[in-house]
């Protein structure tokens, strides 16, 4: 990623791939919003939908934050998804069958998420094995630990929890009439408020301060980063760690969400986690990305699915197809856009010289 | 570099690749000593067909184990070339499967007999895991995606679409000479997916014995630049070996049905494209491309298989599996890793000074 590009280079020539990619995103998402709102109709057009697809997604959101950091440093973490599901059940069963309170189910949730960032950050950055070996192996261990925990799903019915759970969020102004005409309010769970935070974060962490640009550097190109005196080991191990207590944090929001142990909670999600990020314009690579640029990924990905549902595609087979067309269009239309700008880029610098 | 020199022969045999593989056997095999020495029988029973057949845990090991080295040669060729590995295939051995109950089957949704010669439904559904691997291999090909990313892609879509071919019917096919190729040829109790594997087996040492297949993939892996100023092609390697291991994806989804006689579409061949990484993995290659070792891939897959096993016979619980392997493949990494066979070689040769003096000299 060279800072110092030459003025005017055409059409975005003075944009960063990171914001080129992420401005695809946010159009995308904008353009298929209205396509629904216009094309599909009622159902779209009540603010409750947009707030219900942070609702569904909050835990979603967060994962994707720590796969984009993780990713912009140049790695993978296939073990959100594990981790997850791992947190849900633990604290599921610590407040279901233990009376546990809920502050002490927080600090098992972050507790299981860091210690699965400390462990594989050790192997990854310290003992150079490929992550995505070491972070399939924590998936592998944290989706068996999860039915060894507990094997059958189950509600849980601790007051203090579901309390917790049912806490809604009114959004004012905002509520719609229903056919009857009674008011109905508009509405966020807590999730989506830490969510936020961890989108606001990211975003400040990986903007303006040293670490995070230390992040891009690492993913951008490792030798380099080392020359400019970057601990490289060092940054890995974090980025993972933050990865691990992110997956902790969502892990507990999904658990919110959701209000059940089960082992077969978030099958998938480390998957839709990268696909997220993918979508929102991180580059596995490394060294390109935004959490921004995520959060939209995520929702763009949301918005499929309810588009094809309303859309009367309903066979369980066109959601996957279709996430797949979607996931296959955006990263042609990146490969495209780098190769082009790689292109006008040399030929810039050619013509510098000459 | 420091292996060039001479060296104590433990430190020297630690850093050979295939230790890594027969060294997991040995350890496994010694655990099983200890633990029930009747993990090792092997009986002939009749089956239900009336032929004796053999049984026992060795006989499922090499049985499953076959399907997983079969996939573990296209995912070594793969994992050379691109440095990076195809989380699809066991998404696109649905299809293969799908495709293959969708020709024998007519459409119906259970035969007897089948409705079309096995041999034209077995090509076919080699057609269709190429283009799949084709379509793969064309993103991380001409379109430079990482092939873990590109294969994202069929890797959601797989399960779908061979939903999507046989309208998620549940399809079963009761021929005899349908289950052939995943059960037993009637009077060998040997199970035809070992000849099926050694079929493969030869294939491949021939390819890469007689042909500079396996040299123009590692050229590629280490140095796709270099590699091209020589004269090789490398997207149409890499193109290459996803086809390769589209074909074997095939093979594989072609046992899976023959040997259910039903498909399961959220079901049947579930995580083994992590089992495959593993054993191209455990097998010593570096999963960052360059070169590679087939025979350690293959052994590595058996031995993925015979851990496996190993734990269903001390009655773990299937779905808890995934966290004792995790830990066995932690292990193994990480005794595998570099840095832990330098520090543990340089331990020997701390061992025995003399040697060492007597090779600088």
């Amino acid at each position: 990623m060279s800072k110092t590009r030459p003025p005017k280079r055409g059409l975005f020539g003075n944009m960063t791939d990171t914001n080129l990619l992420m401005m695809i995103t946010i159009v995308v998402y904008i353009g298929m919003y209205l396509f629904a709102v216009f094309g599909l109709g009622e159902g779209f057009r009540k603010p409750q939908t947009l707030l219900d697809m942070l609702n569904n997604n909050a835990a979603l959101i967060i994962l994707s934050c720590g796969m984009s950091l993780v990713m912009i440093n140049g790695g993978i973490d296939i073990s959100v998804g594990g981790v997850t599901a791992l947190v849900s059940m633990v604290c599921a069963v610590y407040l279901e069958h233990h009376t546990g309170n809920i502050a002490l189910a927080i600090l098992i949730a972050l507790g299981i998420g860091l210690a699965f960032g400390l462990v594989q950050g050790f192997l990854i950055a310290y003992l150079d094995i490929q992550p995505f070996i070491v972070t399939l192996a924590g998936m592998f261990f944290a989706r068996g630990m999860t039915t060894i925990v507990h094997s059958e799903p189950f509600n849980v019915t601790n007051p203090d929890f579901v309390s917790l759970k049912d806490t809604r969020i009114i959004i004012p102004l905002l509520g719609t009439y229903n056919k009857k005409g009674r008011y109905i309010d508009a509405y966020i769970e807590i999730g989506v408020i830490v969510a936020i935070l961890v989108v606001i974060g990211m975003f400040l962490l990986l903007k303006w301060t040293k670490a995070g640009r230390s992040f891009y550097a690492i993913g951008g190109n490792k030798q380099s980063a080392l020359m400019l005196g970057i601990n490289v080991r060092r940054m890995t191990f974090c980025s993972y760690v933050l990865c691990g207590l992110l997956a902790g944090i969502g892990g507990f929001v999904y658990f919110m969400h959701i209000g059940s142990g089960s082992p077969t909670n978030a099958s998938g999600d480390e998957m839709n986690a990268i696909a997220s990020s993918i979508i929102g314009g991180t580059m596995l690579t490394g060294g390109v990305g935004n959490v921004i640029g995520t959060l939209f990924g995520v929702l763009t990905l949301a918005l499929i699915k309810m588009i094809v549902t309303s859309a009367g595609l309903d066979q369980p087979w066109w959601t996957g197809i279709t996430i797949a067309a979607m996931l296959c269009i955006f990263l042609v239309v990146q490969s495209i856009i780098v190769a082009y700008r790689k292109k006008a880029n040399m030929k810039a610098a050619a013509g510098e010289k000459g | 570099m420091i292996s060039n020199q001479k060296q104590n022969p433990i430190a020297a045999l630690f850093r050979h690749q295939i230790v890594i593989p027969i060294a997991a056997l040995l350890l496994l095999t010694i655990f099983n000593v200890l633990r029930d020495t009747s993990f090792f029988e092997v009986t002939l029973k009749n089956n239900s067909a009336g032929n004796p057949v053999l049984a026992g845990n060795l006989i499922s090991v090499l049985d499953n184990g076959s399907e997983l080295a079969i996939l573990a040669i296209g995912m070594t060729l793969v994992t050379a070339a691109c440095g990076g590995q195809d989380i699809s295939v066991g998404a696109t051995a649905v299809i293969a499967g799908s495709v293959v109950m969708r020709i024998l089957s007519g459409g119906e949704a259970s035969a007897d007999v089948v409705h079309a010669p096995i041999i034209i439904a077995f090509l076919v559904c080699c057609l269709a895991a190429m283009a799949c691997g084709a379509f793969n291999g064309m993103m991380v090909s001409v379109f430079r995606i990482q092939p873990m990313v590109a294969t994202l892609i069929m890797f959601t879509a797989g399960r779908s679409i061979a939903g999507w071919i046989n309208e998620n019917k549940s399809i079963a096919i009761t021929d005899p000479n349908f289950a052939i190729a995943g059960t037993f040829i009637p009077g060998i109790p040997v199970p035809t997916p070992v000849f099926i594997a050694l079929i493969c087996f030869i294939i491949t040492w021939a390819i890469l014995k007689f042909t500079n297949l396996g040299l123009y993939v590692q050229a590629v892996g280490i140095n796709e630049k270099t590699s091209r100023l020589n004269g090789l092609n490398p997207t149409l390697i890499k193109f290459g070996t996803f086809v390769l291991l589209g074909l074997c994806v095939a093979v594989v989804g072609f046992i899976k049905v023959s040997r259910n006689g039903t498909i399961n579409y959220s079901v049947v061949a579930k995580d083994i494209e992590m089992d495959a990484i593993l054993a191209v993995a455990l097998g010593g290659n570096a999963l960052s491309g360059g070169k590679f070792n087939m025979p350690a891939s293959i052994l590595g897959a058996y031995v993925i298989q015979y851990l496996t096993t190993t734990l269903y016979a001390m009655e773990v619980q299937a779905t808890a599996l995934p966290a004792y392997k995790a830990v066995v493949v932690i292990a193994l990494v990480v005794l595998s890793a570099p840095k832990v066979r330098d520090s543990v070689s340089g331990l020997f040769r701390k061992m025995s000074p003399a040697k060492q003096s007597g090779g600088a000299a």
